[in-house]
């Protein structure tokens, strides 16, 4: 799917993650910048769990910032789809 | 070779000599004394009326002779506002001295400065009860050659008595001091009450020099070190920033998670059996900790009781319970606000003491074995009950042991809060990284997710769900804890050993190894 508008969800705080998220051209791919508290520890899964969300919403090119601050995968899941539609200007009920 | 806890131990380190396996926490102090000697103090001579004062801290170390390999000890009451180490050891670099073992009482952020010091190989050897900030995380990368000890607060005394560490040169900075080296902490710009922790280095220091911001009149009164130990006093403007090292009071905890912990704490410290009139008890400086006395404060109103002694850290928290008579007396090792200084100086009832007094296991008893009741924090507990204090969840070094374990061997209840887990990291685990406190003086353990007595303690169990207080196995939960985070990459140790954890006793409980780069 293609995304119509930058994004975001989620916040700085302790075991929560920000993500920030933006359309890219036609082409240009996956940009994704991930760091996380518990990179070390976590790194791998979260990284492999931001492309699963990705692919599941069929987003291919993309600019995606995230920043864990140890959040949950629950967590990380919420905040993830909830920039996701947000960017795809499907969510009922979100300001624009 | 294995200590009793399972740990893989060296048989020696070179430049400690052969090490002794941890045998269990109450296994060397069963015969009723030490076999090591204890070193006899120095003696010194001074003329009357000869002259201790001098005008720089320079100065001060010229006349004590520095060579390389000294052993430098110091005290941690400066906190985070320290300034005066970071200058100390600077003179001794710039004076050329090499190789010098430092034994501080604990190192923190305000020593970050003395990085380049360990590179440089001015120091190369460190005895501590903790370390944070810089130097931690440089030691468990393995900046030195040498592995760092860290012992326990009482620990620390024994250490000295044996002479394992050997004090060349003590440096005592005071908040007030007068020309002949009575000090104290209690008052000045720069009070941080208690000084506790110097008591023995003073005792034991071949030179002591005393460093002050405030020079009093002849007498300088209270006397926590006195002037028949101490050889030169410095005045400085100053020996740190006040607002790092002591600062209005200590505030309890808002965080909703800590407050429910603290809270299921007390009430299993009320139906332990040991919530009664006389009760002696101790807490940590913050987090759930503190928490803990809030809503023993509480109970105690309620119930009419009231207690014998608060020991340890002392915080402004503590004293308020003092004023409302909740308790007789406190004994202050460290004091961890503005507040603790004003009532340590007015007070008769709180009362200075020794890290000897405090916590030494070799003596005939000291204060942390008349302990009823202490509440510890943990940066991980695994499911023999074995807490770590000291290295964090990147294997690096950044806590301290204090008296953790000194407390937890002489509490007829310890109590361990902390939340199961923290920022994804799991709290409650299988294996701890490094052991600081052994799992059977652990009575019980409470998270946000469960109380879990320890099976050794099975009366303790049975009363408290007698008392209507649900217990579940440890085992449970680390499983629980470890289904909601996500099994972690384990970190990479190199086979270099970085750091020995020494038990209060002397015994190896521990060590640490270095963090693989990656």
């Amino acid at each position: 799917m293609e995304l119509h508008r930058k994004a975001q969800a989620g916040t700085f705080e302790s075991s929560d993650i920000m993500i920030l998220i933006e359309p890219l051209k036609n082409k240009e791919g996956r940009k994704l910048e991930i760091s996380s508290s518990v990179m070390l520890q976590y790194g791998d899964m979260l990284s492999e769990l931001v492309n699963n969300i990705l692919d599941k919403y069929e987003i291919e090119n993309v600019h995606l910032i995230a920043k864990d601050k140890g959040a949950l995968e629950p967590t990380i899941i919420a905040r993830l789809e909830t920039a996701i539609t947000r960017a795809l200007n499907q969510q009922k009920g979100t300001l624009l | 070779m294995k200590n009793a806890i399972n740990r893989e131990i060296p048989n020696k380190i070179k430049y400690i000599g052969e090490l002794e396996p941890f045998m269990g926490a109450w296994e060397k102090l069963k015969k009723g004394w030490m076999d090591e000697i204890s070193v006899p103090p120095p003696n010194k001579a001074k003329l009357p009326h000869q002259k201790k004062i001098c005008d720089t801290l320079k100065e001060a170390i010229l006349k004590t002779n520095p060579q390389s390999g000294m052993t430098l000890t110091y005290h941690h009451h400066l906190r985070n506002g320290d300034d005066i180490l970071v200058k100390a050891i600077s003179i001794l670099a710039e004076l050329g001295i090499k190789d010098i073992t430092l034994a501080s009482s604990s190192l923190n952020e305000s020593h970050d400065a003395l990085l380049r010091y360990l590179e440089d190989g001015t120091i190369t050897k460190i005895w501590s009860s903790g370390i944070r900030g810089e130097l931690g995380k440089a030691i468990s990368k393995g900046i030195l050659k040498n592995p760092v000890v860290i012992h326990s607060h009482g620990g620390r005394v024994r250490a000295i008595h044996t002479g394992k560490i050997k004090p060349d040169l003590t440096i005592i900075p005071a908040a007030s001091a007068d020309e002949e080296g009575n000090a104290t902490g209690a008052h000045g710009k720069s009070a941080f009450g208690s000084i506790g922790y110097a008591r023995i280095d003073a005792r034991y220091g071949k030179q002591v020099i005393v460093v002050t911001d405030n020079l009093v009149d002849y007498p300088c009164n209270p006397i926590g070190i006195r002037q028949d130990f101490v050889d030169y006093i410095v005045k400085v403007d100053s020996i740190g920033d006040p607002t790092k090292i002591a600062s209005g009071t200590t505030r309890i905890t808002k965080s909703p998670m800590d407050l429910r912990i603290a809270k299921l704490a007390a009430d299993v410290i009320e139906h332990s059996g040991l919530f009664d009139e006389g009760f002696s008890f101790q807490v940590g400086a913050g987090g759930a900790s503190l928490a803990v006395a809030k809503f023993i404060r509480e109970k105690m109103k309620h119930k009419n009781i009231k207690g014998s002694f608060m020991l340890g850290g002392i915080t402004s928290y503590c004293v308020e319970m003092l004023k409302e008579g909740l308790f007789k007396t406190l004994f202050d090792v460290q004091s961890f606000d503005a507040e603790v200084s004003y009532s340590l100086l007015n007070n008769k009832h709180h009362i200075e003491i020794p890290a000897s007094l405090y916590a030494n296991p070799f003596n005939c008893g000291c204060m942390t074995n008349k302990l009823d009741v202490v509440a510890l924090g943990a940066l991980e507990i695994d499911t023999d009950f074995n807490v770590n204090v000291i290295t964090g969840s990147e294997g690096n070094i950044r806590g301290a042991s204090g008296g953790h374990s000194d407390t937890a061997s002489g509490a007829q209840l310890t109590v361990i809060v902390c939340p199961s887990f923290r920022g994804r990291i799991p709290i409650v685990t299988k294996k701890v990284h490094t052991v600081v406190t052994p799992g059977e003086s652990v009575h019980v353990l409470v998270t946000e997710r469960g109380i879990c007595v320890n099976p050794k303690f099975p009366e303790l169990e049975k009363r408290l769900n007698k008392a209507g207080i649900k217990t579940r196995k440890i085992e449970e939960l680390e499983k629980e804890v470890d289904e909601i985070v996500g099994t972690a990459k384990p970190i990479k140790f190199t086979d270099k050993i970085v750091g020995l954890i020494e038990y209060r006793d002397g015994t190896i409980i521990d060590v640490i190894r270095q963090v693989a780069e990656c």
